[in-house]
């Protein structure tokens, strides 16, 4: 008998790691609460540091998902321990008993509208990078009409204790400069100002993205936190912040204003790990048993973590995370189920 | 002294070798959260008396650190101590009460 393993959560992070384990010849079931694969790579349209059209990269990951079994629009209604197994009962009405669990359920995004001295959704003109990702996909956004002059904010809903989100969201300083070369692309005579506290420029290839976002796109970095948003009559944004490199409060009028909101634990990750009776850190996410050498494993015996839902990472480390947990899982359940494991070898071998 | 028709003029250069470690050690003492200041600006951005006169918290602070007292001081006389960079301090600074701490530790009038 093959072992069973169940995925919760049908991003980037469960789907590579499906496909990873279905390859090792487990038996593989993919919950999924939304009605779509692919999570927030789905809404992207291209990733940094090169471009990558995010459909390829999920096309990609999707393709290599053959015997995986998924539902979507599934929720998990229980799950309890029997024996070394979990018997987990799915809102389809199926009932499963998985011998490992991984909890791959992502993040939120920011709501944007907690920053209300931003104005998203009171102002006309004010929009988060998923918005903007959403146009550069189907060019369909009233909010952006030919903008002369466009503001990036960054670290909205991160690194911020007013809105109860201290971390860094990592993601949010790369996002912020390829958008706003972008919209230098789409809009060549826009001004494109990136209000920034710090720019972690940390991964391969973002630095040189950085350096032509000044050379090649001119593009204007201020280092000060936006403080203050008004509209005007003409429905033009009035910004407030700080030049702290020249130490003067600075005021600019712009046609358009990008708020990169952070990540966020997820909603419904918390509710499975409520149910789990699993172990949050300070800042929302899954604890990991040891953020430097098992950091997909849950305090749990049997519960594997993986991607976004133990802390911000971009789609690479996202991967990167999957397969880890899925050579994991796979030492586990050969140490856990020896049997099961010799009878694998054994199929793998007489066919 | 041969009179060359010029003097020399004060350094303008931060000495770290200036900085007066105890009375900021007793001032985090009073307001641990000066140490937790991140330099964004926005106390600068939306202070009401910034716009007219040279008012900035945010550069109080590191001039405190670069033992350059007198300077934080003066950038802190034209608050009005109106709390609206407590309001967006995203470090969940007093910044407010911070300030009245500084004044009390740092000024020289008794």
């Amino acid at each position: 008998m093959r072992n069973n393993v169940l995925i919760i959560g049908g991003g980037p992070a469960g789907l590579e790691a499906g496909a990873n384990l279905q390859r090792l010849g487990y038996n593989v079931l993919l919950v999924e609460h939304s009605n779509t694969l692919g999570g927030h790579l789905g809404k992207w349209d291209r990733l940094f540091p090169g471009g990558t059209p995010a459909s390829a990269a999920l096309d990609k990951l999707l393709g290599s998902m053959d015997g995986v079994k998924c539902f979507t629009d599934t929720e998990i209604q229980s799950i309890n321990r029997l024996g070394k197994s979990y018997n987990v009962i799915l809102s389809n009405g199926i009932t499963v008993l998985a011998d490992a669990v991984l909890v791959a359920t992502g993040f939120d995004l920011f709501q944007a509208e907690k920053k209300e001295e931003y104005g998203y959704g009171i102002y006309d003109h004010v929009i988060t990078n998923a918005d903007l990702e959403l146009y550069f996909k189907t060019g369909l956004d009233t909010r952006i009409n030919a903008p002369r002059k466009i503001g990036f904010v960054h670290c909205v809903g991160s690194r911020d204790e007013k809105s109860g989100c201290r971390s860094c969201s990592k993601v949010c300083c790369a996002t912020a400069v390829k958008q706003a070369c972008e919209m230098k692309a789409a809009f060549p005579d826009a001004q494109i100002y990136c209000f920034y506290m710090d720019l972690r420029m940390f991964g391969r290839h973002y630095e040189d993205m950085y350096l032509e976002a000044q050379r090649d796109y001119g593009i204007r970095f201020i280092r000060g936190r936006v403080a203050e948003v008004s509209e005007n009559i003409d429905g033009s944004l009035s910004v407030k912040a700080e030049d702290t490199v020249s130490s003067k409060p600075l005021k600019v009028s712009l046609d358009l204003l990008v708020l990169m909101a952070g990540m966020r634990p997820s909603v419904s990750g918390q509710r499975i790990g409520s149910l789990l009776g699993m172990q949050n850190e300070k800042d929302g996410y899954f604890e990991v048993l040891s953020e430097i050498t098992a950091q997909q494993r849950s305090s749990i015996p049997g519960i594997f973590l993986a991607g976004a839902a133990t802390g911000p990472k971009t789609i690479p480390d996202t991967l990167a995370d999957a397969r880890g947990a899925a050579t994991q899982i796979d030492k586990y359940l050969s140490d856990i189920f020896p049997k099961a494991k010799d009878l694998k070898q054994l199929i793998k071998t007489a066919w | 002294m041969v009179d060359f028709g010029y003097g020399l003029l004060a350094s303008s250069r931060i000495n770290l070798d200036l900085f007066d470690k105890g009375k900021f050690d007793s001032l985090a003492a009073e307001e641990p959260d000066v140490r937790k200041c991140i330099a964004c600006g926005s106390c600068t951005a939306v202070c009401t008396a910034g716009k007219f006169t040279p008012t900035s918290l945010r550069a109080a602070i590191e001039e405190l650190q670069n033992g350059r007292d007198e300077v934080a001081m003066n950038m802190l006389k034209g608050c009005q101590l109106c709390g609206k960079c407590t309001m967006v301090c995203p470090r969940g600074i007093n910044t407010r009460h911070l300030i009245l701490s500084i004044a009390k530790i740092y000024s020289k009038k008794k």
